[in-house]
């Protein structure tokens, strides 16, 4: 019986942890899915991407992206299928449409108006300068 | 009776902030002596009886008088004494109250301070009195925090199990001083308007003012990013989430507050605009604060279930910012702008600093409401997530931390560029060299680190240059220079960390092993550790380095029962430049727990340099509080 437990304990301690649930056995296709998971949003959640939700359905759908990458789909074939099923809620990037053209050039125009403002300014502001 | 003490104090202090706010405004003209000597004693008795009544909650609070329902409904018999003392800001009600407290003290702080002329303290402080009007209404009728419960509960419902936790516990208050320390700036550019005391006058007696809150605002966002590090158990340390966009927008047009009231002090310049800056930095604060209380970040809906705060609240915002525009549009105008100074100036690289600044802030801005007024108009959700930020935030960043070293070198009104820039040779060896070294031992993202390190090594050089060489003579440029450095360590932090961080995730029983980074982890035993007011299951985790062994971490998860809620407690080793990170997971099968370990290279210095960063504010106010007392004293010379 000790001889057991020995056993045990010395296969326990060389044991290599258990491949995590739910994550590929190929690194790369794994580092892909990770990727892809960072991109997306957990449509249940506050602000969370799918890679870091506890949600079931941020598991599901962990779980579909792989199924997807192994049956050889791109990244933009996934994303348009998660697309069609909750819409653009799900990409943590918006996509560049009519009604986010604000949201994407809005900074620079505050940009390009502030730059203009600061240089007539200072095109001002040397004229005075220049005229004492 | 601890209600009542509660209720009678708050009904007291809404008539003397109704006094104080009468009494401020007519202080402003010049014959109504009376009228200020009315409004300082209205501040300080303001600030008595919001004391009292805060202490009237912390009591009720400490000693769970769970008939008071706000106690009910966020504490509990077993929690913690700590926790029922912080647990008062952790909901509503508390934290209005919290914001009132740090609003009166400011308030008193003005009233004592005296600085500036008579008629700009006393109207400053009207300004002043008129927020706190509106906040006690606020309070007191949509949000009043001792409403009684009949019958009594036993026991209450008890604190979120997220917040009950050191750091959350603090982060509220130091956010609140930065939040409402910019009104404060608000007030004393209302007051110039009201005054029309356009000189740099009012810059100079808001800015002690605007340092603090500066301060304090660095500080309470480098706690909430270090709390959501190691409390979310995912090892990220910036979400790009709402409430934390909130916080960064006031600091964001803080920062430019900062610097372009430096222009307006030394040579008048930027008049208007550090005005509108001061209005700004303060709108963005109540936005923040509301956009998180409102409940309005959850869901577009949330704020309509609670239509008597969300309508209260958008009349408040409405009425404090377009008021403060509304005064602005009407006076400003009449200010006389006729600064001068060539192209190659401060104030050129301020006004650049603002610009870019401001530029980061609309980013923020836009990425944050955006989505909400599309979905309240159109229906359609979006999300913006950090890929969004990853390319329109950083781009201006990057340009800004280009040209931070240049700045403080070059001469207020006429300056040379290359008189100023030569100096900074080294820096920029220091930072060909960080970029070459980077992009040697990088195995990953070479280019994007060679860059980001280079970046770095520039602003920190350039800054210990500005420590150690001429300009270190006055507290002001060695505040500068500290405060400099402590963004390019920041930098450093979030680049190293964002870069190369390595992650794995495992199934671990006892006796099996994981690789992560250089080390090796070996589950040791799993068992309970439960607490006074959660259970809990502990890993005892083996940390060895080659054969040595270095560490036991012990990264837990807890069951709060009165919460019915689940915590991950993260276990952290760091080496200061370094951390490992270990967060415990989901029961697989029997005995085998999911293990997320992360291995964040640079970690520390996102928060050692946020430290670094109000280390300087804390510098620059010290300098300004003695050179202030050295001018006040008898037969001194003037500073500067």
């Amino acid at each position: 019986m000790k001889f057991v437990i020995a056993a045990l304990l010395f296969f326990a301690t060389a044991v290599q942890a258990a491949q995590a649930p739910g994550t590929l056995s190929d690194p790369a296709l794994e580092a892909r899915a990770r990727a892809l998971q960072k991109e997306l949003r957990c449509v249940v959640c506050q602000g969370e991407s799918i890679d870091e939700s506890n949600a079931p359905i941020a598991a599901d759908i962990r779980r579909l992206i792989r199924e997807r990458i192994q049956a050889g789909e791109s990244n933009e074939q996934i994303k348009q299928y998660l697309v069609g099923r909750y819409g653009d809620f799900v990409l943590m990037k918006p996509p560049l449409e009519p009604n986010t053209w604000f949201l994407w050039f809005g900074p620079a125009a505050v940009l390009v108006t502030g730059g203009a403002i600061a240089a007539m300014v200072v095109v001002r502001a040397n004229r005075r300068a220049k005229g004492t | 009776m601890t209600a009542e003490i509660g209720q009678l104090s708050l009904t007291l202090a809404l008539a003397l902030s109704l006094v104080l706010a009468a009494a401020g405004l007519a202080g402003a003209r010049v014959a109504a002596g009376i009228s200020r000597q009315i409004a300082s004693s209205a501040a300080i008795g303001l600030l008595v009886f919001i004391v009292l009544a805060f202490g009237a909650l912390e009591y009720a609070a400490i000693v769970s008088d769970f008939s008071i329902l706000n106690v009910a409904d966020n504490s509990s018999l077993a929690k913690p004494m700590i926790y029922k003392i912080t647990g008062v800001w952790g909901n509503h009600e508390g934290s209005m109250l919290l914001w009132l407290l740090v609003l009166a003290l400011y308030t008193a702080a003005i009233a004592f301070a005296k600085r500036g002329s008579e008629r700009l303290t006393s109207a400053a402080l009207g300004v002043q009195g008129l927020l706190a009007v509106a906040f006690l209404v606020f309070i007191l009728f949509t949000s009043n925090p001792f409403l009684r419960i009949d019958p009594p509960p036993f026991d209450g419902n008890g604190l979120n199990p997220l917040l009950q936790d050191l750091g959350l516990a603090i982060h509220p208050p130091t956010l609140y001083i930065g939040y409402v320390g910019f009104s404060a700036s608000f007030a004393y550019a209302a007051a110039a308007l009201i005054t029309r005391e356009f000189d740099a006058s009012w810059a100079r007696a808001a800015r002690p003012f605007m340092l603090a809150a500066w301060i304090a605002l660095t500080l309470g966002i480098t706690l909430g990013s270090w709390w959501a590090y190691y409390e979310l158990g995912w090892g990220g340390f910036w979400f790009w989430d709402p409430v934390e966009n909130a916080s960064l927008m006031p600091w964001l047009v803080g920062t430019a507050l900062l610097h372009s009231a430096l222009a307006t002090e030394r040579t008048g310049a930027f008049r208007t605009w550090t005005l509108l800056l001061s209005i700004a930095a303060f709108s963005l604060s109540l936005i923040g604060t509301f956009l998180v209380r409102s409940g309005v970040l959850t869901s577009v809906h949330a704020f309509a279930n609670d239509p008597e705060r969300g309508a209260f609240i958008l009349i408040m915002l409405i009425l404090a910012i377009g008021g403060a525009l509304g005064l602005f549009a009407w006076r400003a105008p009449s200010l006389e702008t006729g600064s001068a100074f060539e192209p190659v100036s401060r104030e050129t690289a301020i006004l650049t600093n603002n610009v870019l600044l401001v530029t980061a802030t609309a980013t923020v801005f836009l990425g944050t409401l955006y989505p909400l007024f599309l979905e309240a108009f159109t229906g359609t959700r979006i999300s913006v997530g950090p890929p969004f930020f990853a390319v329109t935030f950083v781009p201006v960043f990057v340009a800004l931390l280009m040209l931070l070293p240049i700045g403080p070198r070059l001469a207020w009104r006429k300056s040379e560029m290359a008189e100023a820039v030569r100096p900074l040779m080294p820096a920029l060896g220091v930072a060909l060299v960080a970029a070459a070294i980077v992009s040697v031992l990088a195995d990953s993202h070479v280019l994007v680190a060679a860059g980001a390190f280079g970046l770095a090594g520039w602003v920190i050089a350039a800054s210990l240059l500005d420590l150690f060489r001429r300009r270190v003579k006055t507290a002001a440029a060695f505040a500068v220079a500290v405060a400099h450095a402590g963004l390019g360590i920041t930098l450093m932090g979030i680049a190293g960390t964002t870069l190369w961080r390595a992650e794995t995730l495992s199934l671990l029983g006892p006796g099996e092993t994981a690789q992560i980074g250089p080390y090796t982890l070996t589950m040791v035993r799993l068992e309970r550790a439960d607490g006074s007011n959660y259970a809990a299951i502990r890993a005892n985790i083996r940390v060895s380095e080659g054969n040595r062994t270095i560490a036991t971490l012990t990264p837990a998860k807890r069951i709060y029962p009165t919460e019915q809620q689940e915590t991950v407690e993260t276990a952290i080793r760091t080496t200061g430049v370094s951390d490992l990170y270990l967060a415990l997971g989901d029961e697989r099968g029997t005995g085998r727990y999911i293990v997320r370990a992360y291995y964040n290279p640079l970690a520390p210095f996102i928060w050692f340099g946020g430290a670094i960063m109000a280390l300087g504010g804390l510098t620059g106010l010290w300098g300004r509080i003695r050179a202030r007392n050295a001018q006040l004293a008898p037969n001194a010379v003037p500073a500067e």
